[in-house]
């Protein structure tokens, strides 16, 4: 059992509000998955900002002081690329007007030992080993501004409880991915992406269904073209949210073993694992509610 | 801490059915600033002939569970996991959606859903009667066991799995698998079914199925016509062992 609530604001009157009501969502799905959790947030003042890439780095200790990684990663950039570092919660997030790849490859020097879990130029990806609101309170979710929101909370199964493991695993430009469910054969499907040279953070399942739709996408699949193929490649039980920089996707398993539910409005699309996820929504009362079907691909975008 | 409503507590949110001339009481519950485990235990030491309403269920898991005495219990809104499930007597109304496995082992009386219901739906049900106005997702009536289905809408893949007695009527259309390795359990369907699971076969609408169907489409509150629907049941060739295997071992 792991939770998921996802939310795409529609009306961005809503914006201000997306922290304050994935935080009501995600503090239902708890009791799902208490291990661990993560949560993507997509065009937040503060923590990214339009034009420029930000990097999530796990953990807000990285061995040197944030002003040494600043330096350190500003000599190998431009002059011009304004390379800011800041700590969010136990998140450490670098931002340059640079490509993800350049600023990748910087802050991989600085910090040969971190463990990259966000890049892009919308997303911050943000997650830790613990209760799953004390980790979305760390890092001050509730007060977060953004276009969308993507929280997991997670019982781990395949792999260890470690913050790396938690999900969501964000592993091309502002792409994520969620999982509720477990992957039976992600090692032959990993070594398969190692042989295309893929390379991997985790022994975790989830993550070779991330690289798996980032290898995809970067062939020239549109987002529901990648997840119709992660049900021809992939066997397991699953129910996925993946997001990018202005769509959200979700799909589950065709034998649909573990829940979803989706609340649409003209203000929103909100995706849950319970419905008490979604009772505190405005205007949920007139929402359209329904359960996705078994092996069909939804996708909304901005 | 608790702010529920109990039978003997309550003053201004009982109220007494004067114009019957009954004794019947109606209880109101706010689940927004009381527990579900306080409501059922008051449930449980609730009376035949009491009427409780429950608001703010917000999508709460096991609500009205284990009921045993014939009370009316409507839930003004959406019902997470397990709701109505072990139902003994009395009723229950949902005015809204359930959750995964409504009606869970339900054993007499009924449950009635207004919205959708998620996966399992009367699961193992052994009677009572459970109506479902909407959809029902994946194997609804898995391992039914004399439960009556009634749905209004469409139900979900790998419906009445291992069903051994009862009454499943789909009035939309049916998933894939329907009725995999049934034993006794009759289906109707007035829609069109995605695929027969194994051993579950189109058998022919008779003058007693008709009647049979008639009594649950009226029970259901349903206006349906019975003779639109075909049958389902066992082919009864998972019964014995094939003398085919017998080289497997």
């Amino acid at each position: 059992m792991c939770g998921i609530a996802a939310l795409q604001l529609r009306n961005p009157l809503l914006h201000p509000q997306m922290g304050s009501l994935l935080s009501s969502m995600m503090c239902q799905i708890v009791d799902r998955g208490p291990d661990s959790a993560g949560m993507a947030v997509y065009d937040t003042p503060g923590l990214v900002s339009p034009g420029t890439s930000t990097l999530s780095i796990l953990g807000k200790d990285q061995g040197l002081p944030v002003g040494e990684i600043q330096l350190a990663v500003a000599g190998m950039l431009p002059s011009d690329a304004g390379t800011a570092v800041r700590v969010v919660g136990d998140t450490t997030l670098v931002s340059a007007a640079v490509g993800t790849d350049l600023l990748v490859k910087a802050v991989s020097e600085t910090l040969p030992g971190s463990t990259i879990i966000g890049r892009g130029e919308h997303v911050a990806v943000m997650k830790s080993v613990g209760h799953p609101m004390a980790i979305a309170a760390e890092h001050g979710l509730e007060a977060m501004a953004g276009s969308q929101g993507l929280s997991h909370t997670r019982m781990a199964t395949e792999s260890a409880v470690t913050a790396g493991g938690s999900h969501p695993f964000s592993v091309a430009d502002d792409l994520c991915l969620v999982h509720n469910g477990s992957f039976s054969n992600h090692a032959t499907v990993r070594r398969d992406l190692k042989r295309e040279g893929v390379v991997f953070d985790s022994e975790n399942d989830t993550e070779v269904g991330a690289r798996y739709v980032a290898s995809r996408l970067q062939q020239g699949d549109t987002l529901e073209e990648a997840l119709v193929n992660l049900g021809k490649v992939l066997d397991g039980f699953y129910t996925l949210v993946v997001t990018t920089a202005d769509s959200m996707a979700v799909v589950r398993d065709p034998i649909a073993c573990k829940p979803a539910i989706i609340a649409e409005t003209d203000d929103y699309v909100a995706m849950a694992s319970e419905y008490r996820a979604l009772a505190a929504l405005p205007g949920i009362e007139n929402a359209r509610i329904f359960e996705p079907e078994p092996g069909k691909v939804y996708t909304w975008s901005l | 801490m608790v702010t529920l409503t109990a039978p003997e507590t309550s003053s201004q949110e009982t109220s007494t059915a004067a114009s019957t001339g009954s004794t019947q009481e109606t209880f109101v519950v706010d689940l927004a600033g009381s527990p579900v485990r306080a409501f059922n235990q008051a449930l449980h030491n609730a009376v035949d002939g009491q009427s409780w309403t429950v608001t703010n269920p917000e999508g709460k898991h096991s609500l009205a569970v284990g009921i045993n005495a014939n009370v009316s219990v409507a839930i003004e809104g959406h019902a997470g996991y397990y709701a109505a499930g072990m139902h003994q007597k009395g009723d229950v109304t949902i005015k809204g959606n359930a959750g995964v496995g409504l009606a869970e082992n339900i054993m007499s009386g009924r449950v009635h859903v207004k919205g959708d219901a998620s996966q399992s739906a009367a699961a193992t049900g052994h009677g009572g009667l459970v109506v479902i106005d909407g959809n029902a997702s994946a194997r609804c009536g898995i391992s039914m066991k004399g439960v009556d289905i009634v749905v209004g809408g469409n139900i979900g893949h790998m419906s009445a799995f291992m069903a051994q007695a009862g009454r499943l009527v789909v009035c939309g259309d049916a998933g894939e698998a329907l009725g995999d390795s049934i034993y006794e359990a009759r289906i109707y369907v007035k829609g069109t079914v995605a695929s027969l699971g194994a051993d579950c076969i189109e058998k022919p609408l008779k003058e007693e199925h008709l009647t049979e169907l008639a009594g649950l489409l009226a029970a259901a509150g349903r206006t349906d016509n019975p003779a639109d629907f075909k049958r389902y049941g066992s082919a009864r060739n998972l019964y014995h062992f094939s003398v085919h295997n017998s080289t497997a071992y």
